[in-house]
């Protein structure tokens, strides 16, 4: 027979040091802790309107350009280090924790058009309106040294974009035709062209890194492959795209920024019907950059606001602006998808936090299980009417709300009338096209 | 014009594409128009030859154009001269003289040689690379497919992805700068170093080294031959048996299994002799031998021959004999032996009484289990034969006795009597080991319960056959005509009925209530149990049984106070259910149908709609509070309940609610809980990935917080979706981080690898750069 006794061991109960934390024995009987949906639905709404009390994602602005941020570039290796290029051809290399200027060069007469890093972060290139084409060290130069640039390729014509390969010592430029450049040549080592006008930005798959996509003024987005030298596919949209971007963790999705105040994620193995359309700008859409997590992307908007959209929703899940920010040129999100950078018209780099809310620094395991739960909470109750208010209440500058005002009518309008059209027409001679397709223009095999 | 048709000639022959081209794009009219134009040049030619004549119209031949009508600089048609050129016409010349031998030559060659098709245009030809490019590239795409997806519907994921590899050490060199400390690691040293067993290097011990060593090359030579002799024997035998196998004579394996059989007898019976305990274990083997094959179910007739041979019975003797032979043999085995307990082991053999009962049950089971429901339709008649022959084969007096009375189309067969003769041998074996055995048993005092129950259920058998015989005769009074095969099928049916039978007081009962449902009220209707399982069920549950009225009253009174429904056509219908059941038999099929039909009929949303309403009613009602604190002033414990004055005293009975708003509205429910305060609260529309509200509901109402969940389950709840290190740089994801290889070239040698299409490429931009 077992006999059951009452045994106390001090072990079990004294704590070794004060730092020890006293262990609680808890009873879970839900008898005893009633009432658990009122209780966490209170949890959530105060949660989430600390979120919104917390929501102070701007960090620091960086000032010393003296013309308008053109580019933007991140350094591969250094979270600190940003390189951006200015419209006056200057060069400025930040550090962020610092938050000052490490170094300014000026690269080029005219606009600096575009700034990448080597993959190995030793060097960076600029192309510029002086049809220049050059490599520079990203160490300062030595004492009594002449800030020179290591190589200078004068091109033929004006080059609007550059971007380095991610694994190896190529580059591509834009311009009339995209080149694939050997990093030791003076010549591009192919060309690739389809149609004549003029591309304004290229960009390299991450992921297959012989990929390479490219935008162009004639409204189309071209995809290149580089190792057979040839153009893939390309598709016309209704407006022009302005810039696009791979996702880091997916090989086949990008998103195309787009002058028709929307952004496109498109599968490039079917580019008749984008993923998804992303609106929410009340202008044209001028640069994006994903996170490095694939999840969210962040999109600088000619309307002096930068939004962030998750991947798979068509509308954004936040939106930053200040009073002085002017139309922002360019837009990175940093490689800990912690921090977004964006260059803008008046001359300064801002840098904001990519979860509002968030608290910077390290927190202790109390304060990561309290994050999480919180988190937790407002994802589960965030259908719920008052925490859905709170949670997307944001702030917007009178003009862009009167714009999104505007916009809505206008949306509204056309709408009823193709409703009208449909309505009055013989069934089936008005076909229903939907939003997504609406902005394709055409798939060119 | 000999003269111009060389000239011309060469010149087609140039663009013999075009010649031959050209007739395939009118296949049909061709002909015509060759006609035709044959007509039309021997009108001009006759018209030339007249205007000839009188000389002055030699200008105008001159100019006659042979060629075409229509001149073209590319090509050269035939439509002008309406004919088709063909290079032997343009051969006819060069044939007179001999020193155009070298141009015939190269014609003739040519003739010979197929026209190599024309290019396509440079864009047609780059929309072909491109394609094909597309295509490739985005079949190297999708390997990233179901990376893609799992990292989509990952519940969490973690940068950066690339782990930092644990480097890995070989044994020894984590071995060398180790000493064995605690004695039990010295020891586990001491005895492997005892058995020269490897510490550092765990290839091969000493002694395996040694026996490696050991084995010279002529053993081994000698080894293999054995090894392959035995193999040449084995397959020698393996093609053997498989030839044996193979043979299709049936006779050849009649008699062969035959021989088997005898050769085992004999040998059972010699062992028997000399050996009696090995002969009952021989017999145990036997006897699992035969519940193997009972429990394979062999023997019935599902299998294919006999399947065929039911089909054969009708018209063929031998086939029907087979049938009945496998039928018996069925029986045989599917016969239960009786495990007899120890308790039973003095009285056992005289008790006929007592063993007929399991008997009895037993014959049941095994009738019911049914041999041939085929069989069953056309012969329903015949249940009692099946038994008739067990007897005949398991016991021999009777068997004798009905053999005579059955005697026509059983021909005594010679095989079947050897069968029987087996039968019985193998009985009367059982029976003399078994008492051998009991008499052993009695010296020893040590008995094998095996035998013992053998001994048992052999008597048992024996009086049950006894037993069945008395029975026949009652039983046979449905029909004494032979038929081929046995039938058991009224058996069951029988017994079927019985329970139904006896238990139809209960359900008259039901009736009768079910009857003045009716008459009080239709609604009733929806405690009907309308399907003949809810009938059963009822009827099988007579615990249940004297609830239901009362029920059924209380909703009759809730029904009449809302009186709707009163009339509803299949509520009539349902009433006539009962009375068609207990009508024919045949008709039953048909009811059941009729009333499947009911079941699912329209009434049944008003019912559903109903009890809804009730239900909703009764939980709306306020609730009575109990405080009763089992223990307080009394003793407490298990089984003990609280008296029922201090039930009493602390039931704080609810107040009455005010009335229902729907109280009077008999087809609508309104909802009385829902507050409109709290509704500015809750959500109105089922979000999206939800696809009912109960599971939304569900989602909400568990809760994740640390005070309803423990520690672990917290934190399994509350894991973030995407999780970041502090001042980690997240790369793109890499081929060889999800386990793909990447490919090892790399780009930039490739495109150096590709120099033709590029140094074109390289000339084409060159070329732009001077133009510019």
């Amino acid at each position: 027979m077992k006999v059951k006794m009452l045994s106390r061991n001090p072990d079990h109960y004294v704590r070794e040091t004060k730092l020890d934390l006293q262990r609680v024995p808890r009873n879970y009987d839900p008898t005893l802790h009633p009432f658990e949906v009122p209780r966490e639905y209170v949890r959530a709404l105060n949660a989430t309107k600390l979120e919104r009390v917390f929501a102070k994602p701007f960090l620091a602005s960086l000032d010393g350009h003296r013309d308008g941020v053109n580019c933007l570039a991140k350094h591969p290796k250094s979270l600190a280090t940003v390189l951006s290029g200015a419209c006056d051809g200057e060069v400025r290399i930040w550090n962020l924790t610092k938050r000052n200027c490490v170094r300014a060069i000026q690269a080029h007469e005219g606009f600096v058009r575009g700034i990448c890093t080597r993959f190995c972060g030793s060097s960076f290139f600029t192309v510029g309106d002086d049809k220049t084409v050059k490599q520079w060290k990203m160490d300062g130069p030595g004492f009594g040294e002449e800030e020179e640039p290591l190589h200078t390729i004068l091109g033929k014509t004006v080059y609007t974009g550059i971007d380095h390969h991610w694994k190896e010592a190529v580059f591509a430029t834009c311009g009339q035709q995209v080149d694939i450049w050997d990093e030791q040549r003076t010549s591009p080592i192919c060309s690739m062209t389809w149609g004549f006008d003029s591309i304004c930005s290229v960009k390299f798959n991450p992921i297959e890194t012989f990929l390479l996509g490219s935008c162009a003024s004639d409204r189309n987005i071209v995809l290149y492959d580089m190792r057979q030298a040839t153009p893939l596919k390309k598709v016309i949209l209704d407006m022009r795209t302005n810039t696009l971007c791979w996702n880091p963790m997916e090989a086949f999705i990008f998103t195309a920024a787009n002058e028709d105040y929307n952004l496109y994620t498109f599968d490039m193995r079917a580019l008749d019907t984008p993923v998804m359309v992303h609106m929410d700008h009340v202008s044209a859409v001028l640069d994006v950059d994903y996170s490095p997590t694939g999840k969210e992307f962040v999109s600088a908007s000619f309307d002096k606001s930068i939004r962030i959209f998750p991947v798979d929703k068509s509308r954004s899940r936040e939106v930053y602006h200040t009073k002085r920010m002017q139309h922002v040129i360019c837009v990175r999100w940093t490689s800990d998808s912690r921090y977004i950078m964006c260059g803008s018209d008046e001359m300064n780099i801002r840098l904001w936090k990519a979860n509002a809310s968030e608290k910077l620094g390290v927190l202790t395991s109390r304060e990561k299980a309290a994050k999480d739960y919180n988190q937790k909470l407002k994802e589960k109750f965030q259908h719920h009417p008052h925490i859905k208010r709170i949670s997307r209440h944001r702030h917007l500058p009178k003009s862009i709300y009167s714009q999104i005002q505007e916009q809505r009518i206008m949306k509204e309008a056309r709408r009823r009338k193709e409703v009208n059209r449909l309505k009055h027409s013989k069934p089936g001679s008005v076909p229903i096209v939907s939003e997504k397709k609406k902005h394709i223009v055409a798939v060119v095999k | 014009m000999s003269v111009v048709r060389p000239a011309e000639s060469l010149m087609a022959l140039s663009k013999q594409e075009e010649l031959e081209d050209f007739p395939n794009d009118y296949p049909l009219s061709t002909s015509e128009d060759e006609e035709d134009s044959g007509g039309d040049r021997k009108h001009q030619k006759l018209l030339e030859a007249i205007s000839s004549l009188d000389g002055k119209n030699r200008q105008k031949l001159a100019e006659r154009s042979e060629a075409s009508l229509k001149v073209s600089e590319f090509t050269v048609s035939s439509e002008g001269s309406g004919e088709r050129l063909v290079l032997s016409d343009l051969l006819e010349p060069v044939k007179t003289s001999s020193s155009l031998a070298t141009v015939k030559k190269q014609l003739n060659r040519i003739k010979s040689k197929k026209t190599v098709e024309l290019p396509l245009n440079k864009e047609e030809v780059e929309r072909v690379h491109r394609e094909v490019a597309f295509n490739k590239t985005s079949q190297a795409l999708s390997k990233w497919d179901p990376i893609v997806l799992k990292n989509r519907q990952a519940e969490q994921l973690v940068f950066p992805i690339e782990k930092e590899q644990s480097a890995f050490a070989p044994i020894e060199h984590v071995l060398n700068g180790w000493n064995a400390r605690t004695p039990l690691e010295q020891e586990i040293f001491n005895l492997l170093s005892k058995n020269k067993q490897p510490v550092t290097d765990p290839l091969l011990t000493p002694m395996e080294k040694a026996s490696l060593k050991a084995m010279s090359l002529e053993e081994a030579k000698m080894r293999r031959a054995e090894l392959q002799r035995a193999r040449a024997l084995q397959s020698y035998y393996e093609a053997r048996a498989r030839r044996e196998k193979r043979i299709k004579s049936k006779k050849y394996h009649r008699v062969l299994k035959k021989e088997r059989a005898k050769k085992v007898l004999k040998e059972f019976e010699e062992l028997q002799k000399v050996d009696p305990t090995a002969a009952l274990e021989e017999l145990e083997k036997l006897e699992k031998a035969r519940m193997m094959e009972r429990m394979s179910l062999k023997h019935q007739n599902s299998g294919k021959w006999a399947k065929s041979k039911a089909i054969m019975a009708k018209y063929d003797l031998e086939a029907r004999q087979a049938m009945q032979d496998q039928l018996a043999r069925n029986k045989e085995l599917t016969q239960k032996l009786q495990v007899a307990s120890e308790s039973e082991e003095e009285g056992g053999v005289e008790e006929e009484g007592d063993l007929l009962v399991p008997d009895a049950v037993n014959e049941a089971h095994m009738t019911a289990d049914g041999l041939n429901p085929w069989m069953v339709r056309n012969h329903p008649g015949d249940a009692k034969e099946a038994e008739i022959q067990k007897d005949r084969e398991q016991l021999p007096e009777p068997m004798a006795s009905e053999a005579s009375e059955s005697e026509g189309e059983e021909r005594p067969v010679a095989e079947e009597e050897i069968l029987l003769k087996e039968f019985e041998e193998r009985r009367l074996v059982r029976k003399t080991s078994g008492l051998n055995q009991d008499t052993k048993a009695v010296d020893r005092q040590e008995t094998k319960d095996t035998s013992s129950q053998e001994v048992l259920s052999e008597l048992r058998a024996l009086s049950q056959k006894l037993n069945k015989d008395k029975h026949q005769p009652r039983k046979q009074k449905v029909s004494l005509e032979r038929t081929v095969l046995p039938v058991q099928r009224e058996e069951p049916a029988q017994e079927e009925e019985v329970p139904l039978l006896l238990q139809r007081p209960e359900r008259a009962e039901t009736l009768e209530e079910l009857e003045e449902l009716g008459k009080e009220g239709c609604l009733q209707n929806k405690e009907l149990p309308r399907s003949a399982l809810e009938r059963q069920q009822l009827e099988r549950n007579p615990v249940n049984q004297p609830g239901a009225p009362k029920e059924k009253k209380r909703k009759e009174q809730m029904i009449d106070l809302q009186n709707i429904l009163t009339t509803e056509s299949p509520s009539v219908k349902s009433l006539a259910v009962p009375t068609t059941i207990e009508e024919l038999e045949n008709e039953q099929e048909r009811d059941q149908k009729q009333m499947i039909r009911e079941a699912f009929a329209g009434d049944d949303v008003i019912r559903d709609f109903l009890k809804e309403k009730r239900e909703v009613v009764e939980e709306s009602k306020p609730k009575d509070v109990d405080l009763t604190l089992p223990g307080w002033g009394e003793w407490g414990g298990m089984g003990l309940k609280p008296s029922a004055k201090k039930r009493q005293r602390f039931l704080i009975k609810a107040p009455e609610g005010p009335p229902r708003k729907d109280k009077n509205l008999p087809n609508v429910i309104i909802n009385e809980k829902r507050n409109i305060q709290a509704a500015a609260h809750q959500v109105r529309v089922l979000p999206y990935p939800f696809t009912h509200h109960q599971q939304f509901e569900r989602t909400i109402q568990t809760p994740i917080g640390s005070t309803w969940n423990t520690q672990r389950a917290f934190q399994k709840l509350t894991t973030p979706k995407v999780v970041t290190k502090l001042g980690h740089i997240i790369k793109p994801i890499k081929a060889e981080d999800v386990g793909y290889r990447s490919s090892s070239r790399s780009d930039l040698s490739v495109i150096q690898r590709n120099p033709k299409r590029l140094s074109l490429r390289h000339k084409k931009q060159l070329k732009k750069n001077s133009k510019d």
